[in-house]
């Protein structure tokens, strides 16, 4: 940052009488202790920086096509579909982020406070997350399909079986099973933050509980949930595998992450790849930004703290 | 095992003075969770009885049980090379992240100097970003360089997101170390390696196993950087459920629930092993106040 500025107001000495550099760098934070940082840093260059600005730059060099060839492919090749996919996958993932966190708020508000078994829900929660998304594919496959217990059971109500799985629902419902617990968790340490006294003064002017949730809860939370929406999305955003099992891959399902995945694994054309992983990148940059912008609108102020 | 702790409705005094009929309101939250909890049951209970059926077709339960299948996706899929290979890779990643993350922790949280902002970023980005986006260009150049597909490769990979990982979730704990404590070791001459061995490492032990558990759990979930960087000798045990489930050929379905019922075993087992060392409610308010 702003290494070479000068400190103001220092004392030009002559070149004898300074002091030593190590000095003058320690006065910055500056020593031998941050040697200690070297060997993450070191790693993090090697295996992400290097990698990414690696892989932008085989993204420009296409064997066809000039320097934004591959990026044309991606966008335009009727076999690519780009564009396609990440509309397919932001019709996932928004939807998919959106009721997890919206789901989540009253669901926490209630269970804000200390009841029996609080620790024993969470921890119930915590499985899904766990068990990940290749097993819960498995489980919706079984549970979800033509003969599962569910249709099963709409059998019973007089229902038509509902194709459930392998199209956009299935991914969806996987999306939500590993997404919600923890969006829940997430937002229920956010709530449990939030000072209990600050709704109690509201309580004695008079506030009902409307208006309690609107003018005091919401605006303490809205960085919280700003912050789990950009999580929760990035998990959605990420959806690979179920979209494969769960879902529909050459279709409705077809996620950025199966195409860039395709041409790396299946046609071994790694620039198209790397160009398709630096858009996935990309649009889930804009959209977080996008989040953080109208987060930063909303509210401005401190969040009050852990409770 | 932990499914058998339903949250209990009953009333402690402290709730009783509630009125007991419950609103409109709370009767749906709960009726919610209830379908959420339901929904997750009949997932996981699925797996688990189809993974022992002889065979179920349209009927609620299977005609019959056995444990053959267990047997059988042992051979077939050889899940004793698969869970060494997870065993072998989990253990490398914990161990390599401790190691590098630890140290980069403690500058992190005692110290502020130029560029810090820059560097928190570099470390944060590989957890905000999905796991494809950088895993396919670091496969490409992993695969460049011989070191993928194979073990060198998984581990690798895997690393990526794991010392950030290590990084964040022991900021919080070092923070709560007094530095006067280190002041007073730094007076009566020790040097760092002495300050790290006798007095930051004892005092971190449980920073160290919330981080070695967590990344644990990650890397033998993480499926996107393996699947990326491995081949049939060092699939882990989620690559090898993937590989089995899209395969081609005609495979029992029951041996591919075997395989994933080996799977949630391991994860449970995992799962009850983080628990005893971190409340999850907790953990997700340390992260968030590095996000933040």
């Amino acid at each position: 940052m702003t290494l070479t500025g000068q400190r103001p107001g220092r004392v030009e000495q002559e070149p004898g009488t300074r002091p030593a550099l190590s000095h003058r760098l320690a006065e910055r934070g500056i020593d031998k202790l941050l040697l200690l940082l070297l060997p993450a840093l070191v790693f993090a260059l090697v295996l992400f920086v290097y990698p990414f600005v690696y892989g932008l730059g085989l993204s420009f060099q296409p064997k066809t096509g000039g320097l934004f060839g591959a990026y044309v492919k991606f966008f335009t090749d009727p076999s690519v579909r780009g564009l396609d996919s990440i509309w397919v996958t932001l019709q996932l993932a928004v939807p998919a982020a959106l009721l997890n966190v919206l789901v989540s708020v009253p669901i926490a508000y209630k269970m804000r406070g200390k009841f029996r078994g609080k620790r024993a829900l969470t921890t119930v929660l915590v499985i899904p997350i766990t068990l990940g998304t290749v097993l819960t594919a498995e489980g919706l496959l079984n549970f979800f399909g033509q003969r599962g217990w569910l249709n099963r059971f709409l059998g019973l109500l007089g229902f038509e079986p509902l194709q459930l799985v392998q199209n956009y629902w299935g991914v969806l419902w996987s999306l939500i099973i590993s997404g919600f617990p923890f969006a829940f968790l997430l937002i229920l340490s956010y709530l449990s933050g939030i000072d209990p006294s600050l709704e109690a003064a509201a309580r004695t002017l008079g506030a009902d509980w409307k208006q309690r949730f609107r003018r005091i809860t919401l605006p303490l939370l809205a960085p919280g949930l700003a912050i789990t929406f950009c999580l929760t999305f990035v998990l959605a955003f990420s959806v690979f595998p179920s979209a494969i099992l769960v879902g529909d891959p050459s279709g409705s399902t077809r996620v950025i992450a199966y195409v860039a995945y395709n041409a790396w694994g299946q046609q071994f054309d790694y620039p198209l790849a790397s160009a398709a992983a630096i858009v996935m990148g990309a649009v889930e940059l804009v959209v977080i930004v996008l989040v953080l912008i109208w987060r930063s609108r909303m509210y401005k102020g401190s969040t009050g703290g852990k409770g | 095992m932990s499914l058998t702790l339903k949250p209990k409705s009953g009333t402690t005094p402290r709730t009783a003075k509630r009125p007991l009929a419950a609103s409109p309101g709370t009767f749906l939250i709960w009726g919610s969770m209830a379908v959420f909890l339901l929904l997750l049951l009949g997932v996981v209970s699925s797996v688990v009885v189809n993974s022992f059926a002889k065979e179920w077709f349209d009927t609620w339960l299977p005609s019959g049980y056995t444990p053959a299948w267990y047997a059988d996706a042992w051979k077939e899929y050889d899940l004793g090379q698969v869970i060494g290979t997870t065993l072998t890779v989990s253990i490398a990643v914990v161990g390599i992240s401790v190691l590098i993350g630890a140290p980069a922790s403690y500058v992190l949280a005692r110290r502020s100097f130029p560029g810090k902002n820059i560097l928190m970023l570099v470390f944060l980005l590989p957890i905000m970003m999905p796991p494809i986006t950088y895993g396919i260009p670091l496969a490409t150049l992993l695969t460049y360089y011989h070191l993928a597909p194979g073990l060198t490769g998984v581990i690798l990979a895997n690393l990526v997101p794991s010392i950030p990982f290590v990084i964040l979730t022991m900021t919080p704990f070092i923070e709560q170390i007094n530095p006067s404590i280190e002041s007073a070791a730094r007076m009566c001459g020790a040097n760092m390696l002495r300050l790290f061995t006798r007095i930051l490492a004892p005092l971190l032990v449980p920073g160290i196993l919330a981080a070695a558990v967590l990344v644990l759990v990650r890397t033998v979930g993480m499926f996107e950087l393996t699947f990326l960087t491995s081949d049939s000798t060092s699939d882990t045990l989620v690559v090898a459920l993937f590989t089995a489930m899209t395969g081609a050929g005609i495979r029992a379905q029951q041996s591919v629930d075997a395989m994933a019922v080996v799977y949630m075993l391991m994860m449970m087992v995992l799962l009850v092993v983080a628990l005893r060392f971190v409340n999850p409610t907790q953990l997700v308010s340390q992260v968030r106040e590095e996000t933040d």
